[in-house]
């Protein structure tokens, strides 16, 4: 069937002779060797294996990234199919997944053709033509990682993961561990391997089997190179090696480099780096040899005679990563093009402005929030919705009261210098009786099982009879208390704590309220309530909860945000300053936090209580609308929830999407972030009429007050890491749910509460779980942008790692002109022009007959699970 | 009243035999069938056991299904109804129950959904087989489906090295309690002279004298009802399957290894108890072995960075704590803690995932930073002694491989030279000759023919034990399986004139088709791949799931699961080894244990793992 391709039109990728490595900065100085004859450096190979290793960092905060981060630099296809030699990652669909979707027309002829013409000119139609839906290639990938270590076993007969991966995993989770134990492993502030000398030398027993390694570890001169010398004897290979040793598991050696970079990342902290855990392992292996063979063993390069595998060298272009590259961009454009058709359809019609605004409402440009925002201006026509980031502009540490942490509420690469605390807090929080460690002790075990143990049958019951929330589930409401107080304004700039200014000074407050309001080009016509509406996610037995909050605030719901930022626009003072800054807020105009829950579908409002009995009038209007919409919202995205049925009464079914929210039994409370494929910068009126199946990211933009794009930086900057970091991630986690996501969730083992692993001796996976990823079509990013190609063109490239997500088509990026109303494609640092195939547009009659007659996925192989997504449709 | 029973039996299997026939696709019937067939159970035994309650509450005995009678032998299936069937069987239909509704939505869209399903009420069948069992027979036939369901609910990600390999494991230890089953039936076949049944045991005076008469014997049997009731409730040193057996669903692995499957040993215990009773022996053994289980499997759960095996941990030493309670004689507390324990367990396990928020939300709010502890060193010595020992989970899991295993793979790596074509010759030469020996064993010295079964028994554990160890061509190791099989039944034929044709044909009906069968498979996926050495896994159930499916039947088939006579086959053929025969019993035993690990082997070798075409995502090794 995979008969071997026949590989001619083999180019070099890069045929400039980069000097091999795709990090650029290895040559720095920094990484002097540090012994001059050696061929080996240490240094750069542990920073090496670090910018290579994953970066998730542990689970309680889950931030999206590029899951490829490591080879951003490089253009995307090329940087693709290195990383898939490299370690065997699979990175797009297979061939066959291609020619299915095809053939059931998600992949469009037109738009195939006209990539294929683009790429390889009208005379080579037929060929490609061939060589896409019907020739044979080998597919099948031998990376090159892990080729030297297999030696052991051809040799020896020995697996030596086997032997060491068990023991060595079990150490560093006991080690890592933040509060699964009942036990904790003997620290010494001096790190992981001096703790374990500290165990070694005082007890009576050992990790070890043979006295060579534990006299090894004992040694205080204990060094990587030493210990190579001895497993490997030959320098040259040194680095292959450790590469084959941590990408045999390298969700482990991942959390470790990112411990040891952001030891913030726990709280209960740990002195950890991946030279210490590589050192060990080392030891471990050692161990197993000598235990094994005892003396019948020699180092592993002796006598070797054919260089070692470079890594890092350049790959060959084959004709089937052609082949791949061109179904792929067929595969995203059938579906953007859609889009840009709905667009353009969209721009040219006629619309009333609204003018006596009820209320308006800003929400996060996360794509949940797509839906909801339609369904708010359909149940009352006069309000008016933005997007914006869900930190709402204002970054800053929180300490809720009694919290012994801060929680960061901001991107992930801003670092705040400002800390809010709560206070006046009513909510208590509880406890899970069944939850206790001390059922696993001995007498208290015996005393819990025979009385609690007949509780948890009743719990059990319960649970799945009547789901409801409990203290073990993670609310999102519970993330801050409604009433608490919180500390917002600084009048003292004195008042620090642990570095951080307690509130912001009114200068401060002044220059975010203001930011915010221009960003999304709300300056004039202010509605009498202005609501900030935040996001989180409430769910059930979810280790990866975090993923289901908001990227914008690091993996939390954004509530506090939302009504710090209230607080701060409600604020008198702000308010004439921002007068002098020519933004004129009526006095009777209120701002009010709320915080939307997208799994229950579920609000709650802040600052309520502060609200002029005028607007407390209009609040309870409002909140009619809000209701309203939750309800429209909560059917909307029951379409794709087995467990509801969508025709069912509308009530009935926001109750079923809220018990849904609280089911221990649900492994998808909500699909997070899987739909997303669009990012839309502008103007709601390129986006009001059109159902857009919640997945554009919205970000509220006006060219019009920003015709030079100076606030236009600040808008694209976070686009890339925050927008394309989720797009990516879900994108490799869809592509190789194996190597670069999580696997199912069902077997998984919360490890050291840090991460989670399949086996209680495997590797940890990070990623996406499956039942995160399988709505999603892994397509990268389309950016549009409202604005003049040539502002855009400065603004990218004005920040050279911004300009890097474009340049290098980690996400695509198309600019509408506002005025031609033509759309421009940027491709190899210009824009050209692109015209969209389609013709007949879809005009929506009824979205809830769409909504209740459309087909949920039968499995969720992509062919059959691309089907639930729905195309563009206008809306009546 | 007592015809009553076989319903409850009836029920589990006419839902696993239905749910065999929907299409996969069909999630929520498969689901409902599921849910059906352990509801009405679940109730239907509700109003039984209410109805018995308030009905003099006497023991219910029945006699079914006689499968083979002759003079001296009668094989049966017999259904015991008392208050310990009344507790295992209501928590274990009301988990399963529950755990059936749980799973419904827990597995949607999951691959293997229906063999998710299937397997799961198959094990419900097992369980309740060994529930209402009333002889060592019956029971013994839940146990093996029991054993098998195991396997293939722990090997449920079967694309993936750890589970296959953890589920080889766990079935490895599983068989050796099915073995000490086998030889404690044994045994009593020869002591009793029938089928013993469970209400008889009950007769203390006859027990007595029984005792009495055969003291060795009857420790002998207790000890192997004692070691297979530890190895089923993973007590120590056989304790560190049970984490490894987490490789399923968490679901699965809630009901399997939290609750219901972990707990048979303190059933088996029960039931049997009126036999070993008197035996104080058996009893310093039980209350020695439950309270070291304890301590040290407590330590092992203190020390668990990860959830489920810290319940896994907690539960063993859990289970140690009944095994006391029962040589002590407090039968009621150990129901009593069997119950809550269970319920506990699966509970824990089924919202393991919510530890993380809750523990980490929990740390937020209380976190202490760990004290120095200024300790002496000598104390603090011991302290890290006991930390390392716990850790390593005091070295059991190294232990059993290296005691139990490691001399067997060893040995078979030593007869790695039974290869060729000239070596098969030999085999089936010495076979043929085996045959006439049969024929004319009226001419051959009475010293030699003594010790002829011997000899077959031992040729085909070789050729068994060189199959286990194989590295090379899984055809080859197939046949030394099926020689292996032909070989012992020689053995057995050979030493009993009674063993007559029909307990032959009865022994290799189910096995000579079953072997023929997975032969083609192997000649099949041989066909497109030439190397189908057994030193990797193939993981070809990806390509051929059909084949992969096939060839498991057949191997079931070749072990003697109870589908085919082939089981009442091996019960006889035990039967007619004497018990002064030593040599032999511990022959034909170790055959038995290593013919279905190495049947397995080959399985898991050929269609289970990773795939070895790399033409789409898989997963690493180490997960």
């Amino acid at each position: 069937m995979k008969k071997n391709a026949t590989m001619h039109m083999a180019t070099d990728i890069q045929k400039k002779s980069d000097p091999g490595h795709s990090v650029p900065d290895v040559q720095d100085k920094r990484f002097n060797k540090m012994d001059p004859d050696s061929s080996f450096d240490e240094k750069k190979v542990l920073h090496l294996l670090k910018h290579h290793l994953p970066s998730q960092t542990p689970l309680k905060d889950f931030i999206h990234h590029n899951t490829l981060h490591a080879f951003q630099h490089m253009k995307f296809y090329d940087a693709i199919f290195k990383a898939s030699k490299m370690f065997g990652y699979q990175v797009t669909l297979e061939l066959s997944d291609y020619r299915k979707l095809y053939h059931t027309g998600r992949i469009r002829k037109e738009i195939l053709e006209r990539i294929i013409i683009q790429k390889k000119g009208a005379v080579a139609l037929k060929l490609w033509n061939n060589n896409l839906l019907i020739q044979d290639y080998d597919e099948c990938v031998t990376p090159l990682v892990g080729r030297l270590r297999s030696d052991w076993k051809s040799r020896y007969k020995l697996d030596l993961d086997s032997l060491v991966q068990p023991l060595l995993f079990r150490i560093l989770c006991s080690y890592l561990d933040q509060g699964i134990s009942i036990w904790n492993f003997p620290l010494d502030k001096d790190g992981f391997l001096a703790s374990l000398k500290q165990l070694e030398r005082n007890s009576f027993v050992g990790f070890f089997k043979t006295p060579r390694a534990k006299q090894l570890l004992l040694n205080d001169h204990c060094e990587i190179t030493q210990l190579l010398k001895i497993l490997v004897g030959n320098e040259a290979y040194y680095e292959q090696y450790l590469f084959d040793q941590q990408f045999s598991h390298q969700g482990w050696s991942g959390i470790v480099a990112t411990i040891e970079e952001f030891p913030q990342s726990l709280h209960d902290r740990k002195n950890i780096s991946l030279k210490d855990l590589i050192i060990f392992e080392l030891l471990l292996e050692i161990d197993a040899l000598d235990f094994h063979l005892g003396k019948n063993w020699e180092p592993l390069c002796n006598g070797i005679n054919s260089s070692p595998v470079d890594l890092f060298t350049d790959i060959l272009k084959t004709e089937l990563h052609e082949v791949f590259n061109i179904w792929q961009e067929a595969f995203e454009w059938s579906y953007y093009d859609e889009v840009l058709a709905g667009i353009a359809f969209e721009k040219g019609k006629k619309k009333q402005e609204v003018t006596n605004k009820s209320f308006q409402a800003m929400f996060c440009i996360d794509e949940r929030e797509c839906s909801i925002r339609r369904h708010l201006e359909f149940s009352d026509p006069e309000c008016e919705t933005f997007g914006t980031p869900g930190f709402f502009g204002v970054e800053f540490y929180f300490q809720p009261e009694n919290g012994k942490f801060y929680d960061k509420l901001c991107p992930a690469p801003v670092t705040p210098k400002y800390l809010i605390k709560e206070f006046e807090t009513k909510d208590k929080r509880k406890h899970e009786l069944l939850y206790t460690k001390l059922s696993h002790t001995f007498i208290m075990g015996f005393l819990i099982s025979i009385s609690l143990g007949f509780w948890s049958a009743v719990r059990l019951i319960q649970n799945i009879f009547k789901p409801k929330m409990s203290p073990a589930i993670s609310n999102a409401f519970a993330h801050m208390g409604k009433d608490s107080q919180l500390t917002v304004e600084n009048k003292n700039t004195e008042d620090m704590e642990k570095g951080l200014q307690i509130g912001f000074t009114l200068e401060e407050m002044t220059v975010r309220v203001e930011a915010l309001l221009r960003n999304i080009g709300l300056i004039k016509d202010f509605a009498p309530l202005i609501y900030i509406v935040a996001h989180g996610s409430s769910s059930a037995n979810n280790p990866h909860h975090g993923a289901h909050d908001c990227g914008a605030c690091s993996g939390r719901p954004g509530s506090v945000n939302a009504k710090v930022m209230a607080i701060m626009a409600n604020h008198q003072k702000v308010r004439a300053l921002l007068r002098e800054r020519g933004i004129h807020i009526p006095d009777e105009t209120q701002f009010a936090g709320a915080l939307h829950d997208t799994a229950a579908d579920e609000i709650e409002f802040y600052n309520e209580q502060l609200f002029s009995s005028v607007n407390i009038e209009k609040h309870k209007k409002s909140v009619l609308a809000f209701e309203n919409a939750l309800d429209l919202n909560a059917k909307e995205r029951s379409r794709r929830f087995a467990s509801i049925n969508t025709k069912n009464n509308i009530k009935k079914v926001r109750q079923d999407i809220k018990s849904r929210s609280v089911s221990l039994f649900e492994p998808r409370p909500e699909l997070g972030h899987g739909t997303n494929t669009l990012c839309i910068v502008g103007g709601r009126n390129l986006t009001k009429g059109l159902f857009l199946d919640r997945r554009a990211f919205l970000n509220s933009y006006n060219y019009k007050t920003d015709l030079d794009g100076a606030l236009l930086t600040g808008i694209m900057k976070p686009l890339g890491p925050v927008c394309g970091g989720i797009s990516l991630e879900y994108y490799f986690s869809r592509m190789d749910n194996h190597k670069l996501g999580a696997g199912t969730k069902l077997p998984h083992h919360v490890m050291g509460l840090i991460g989670v692993a399949n086996s209680c001796d495997g590797d940890l996976r990070p990623g996406l779980p499956l039942q995160m990823i399988e709505v999603h079509d892994p397509v990268r990013l389309l950016i549009i942008v409202e604005h003049f190609p040539e502002v855009v063109l400065n603004t990218i490239q004005a920040v050279p790692e911004m300009y890097e997500w474009f340049i290098n088509e980690w996400v695509h990026l198309v600019v509408l002109n506002p005025e031609t109303n033509e759309f421009n494609y940027f491709k190899d640092g210009t824009f050209t022009k692109y015209i969209p195939l389609t013709r007949d547009f879809n005009i929506m009659k009824d979205l809830n007959a769409l909504l209740e007659t459309a087909q949920e996925m039968e499995t969720n192989y992509i062919v059959d699970a691309t089907r639930e997504n729905l195309p563009v449709y206008a809306l009546k | 009243m007592s015809q009553i029973l076989q319903l409850f039996i009836w029920i589990p299997l006419i839902g696993f035999l239905v749910s065999l026939f929907i299409p996969g696709k069909r999630e929520s019937l498969i689901a409902w069938i599921a849910m059906a067939t352990t509801g009405i159970q679940f109730s239907g035994l509700v109003a039984f056991v209410l109805y018995w309650l308030f009905n003099k509450q006497v023991a219910l005995d029945i006699k079914h299904f006689v499968f083979f009678k002759s003079e001296d032998i009668e094989i049966f299936i017999d259904f015991y109804f008392d208050k310990i069937t009344v507790v295992f069987s209501l928590v274990g239909s009301l988990l399963t129950f529950l755990v059936a509704i749980f799973s419904k939505y827990y597995m949607h869209r999951e691959e293997g959904f229906k063999r998710f399903f299937n397997t799961k009420l198959l094990f419900f069948f097992g369980y309740n087989l060994i529930i209402f069992s009333g002889n060592f027979e019956t029971l013994f036939i839940g146990w093996e489906f029991l054993g098998i369901s195991s396997f293939l609910l722990i090997t449920f990600f079967r694309d993936r090295y750890l589970p296959v390999k953890n589920g080889l494991k766990v079935i490895s230890v599983y068989r050796l309690s099915d073995i000490c089953l086998i030889l404690a039936m044994w045994m009593s076949h020869h002591l009793w002279h029938e089928n013993i049944l469970f209400s008889k045991l009950n007769d203390v005076n006859l027990v007595a004298e029984h005792l009495k008469l055969h003291y060795g014997y009857g420790v002998f049997i207790a000890c192997m009802i004692f070691l297979a009731a530890a190895v089923k409730s993973a007590q120590l040193p056989f304790s560190s399957w049970l984490p490894r057996a987490m490789e399923g669903p968490t679901t699965s692995s809630s009901i399997f290894y939290g609750s219901l499957s972990v707990h048979l040993g303190v059933f088996v215990l029960l039931r049997t108890y009126p036999y070993w009773e008197s035996l104080i022996i058996i009893k310093a053994l039980l209350i020695f072995t439950g309270i070291f289980t304890a301590l040290i499997a407590t330590s092992i759960a203190k020390v668990q960075s990860s959830v489920k095996v810290q319940i896994a941990y907690a539960s063993i030493a859990q289970i140690g704590f009944m095994f006391v309670e029962i040589a002590l004689g407090f039968h009621m507390l150990a129901l009593l803690h069997f119950t809550g324990n269970a319920f506990l367990r699966t509970y824990q396990l089924l919202v393991s995932p919510s530890v993380l928020s809750y523990l980490t939300h929990d740390q937020f709010f209380n976190y202490e930073p760990s004290k120095q502890t200024g300790s002496n060193r000598g104390l603090q010595k011991i302290k890290n002694t006991f930390y390392i020992l716990a850790i390593k989970e005091w070295n059991l899991d190294f232990l059993l491989k290296r005691i139990l295993w490691n001399p067997f793979k060893q040995a078979g790596n030593k007869l790695q030279f039974i290869s060729g074509k000239i070596v098969l010759l030999i085999i089936i030469a010495i076979y043929i000759s085996g045959l006439f020996c049969n024929l004319y064993q009226y001419t051959i010295p009475v010293y030699l023919f003594n010790i002829l079964p011997f000899f077959f028994s031992f040729a085909g554990l070789i050729l068994i034990i060189k199959a286990f160890a194989e590295r090379g061509d899984a055809l080859w190791a197939w046949c030394c399986i099926v020689a292996g099989q032909l070989y012992i039944t020689l053995s057995i034929t050979l030493l009993n004139e009674n063993f007559g044709p029909n307990h032959v044909i009865l022994y290799l009906s189910g096995s000579v088709a079953s072997a023929i069968v997975g032969f083609i498979c192997l000649v099949k996926i041989k066909a497109i791949d030439t190397n189908i050495q057994l030193n990797q896994f193939h993981g070809y159930t990806y390509e051929h799931p059909k084949t992969g499916l096939v060839f498991l039947l057949a191997c079931l088939g070749l072990i003697g699961l109870p589908f085919t006579p082939t089981f009442i086959g091996i019960d006889l053929l035990f039967s007619h080894i004497h018990k002064h025969q030593e040599l032999l019993i511990i022959s034909t035993s170790l055959s038995f244990v290593f013919l279905e690990l190495s049947i397995l082997r080959i399985y898991a070798r050929v269609f289970l793992g990773q795939h070895k075409k790399a033409y789409h995502a898989m997963a690493y090794r180490s997960s």
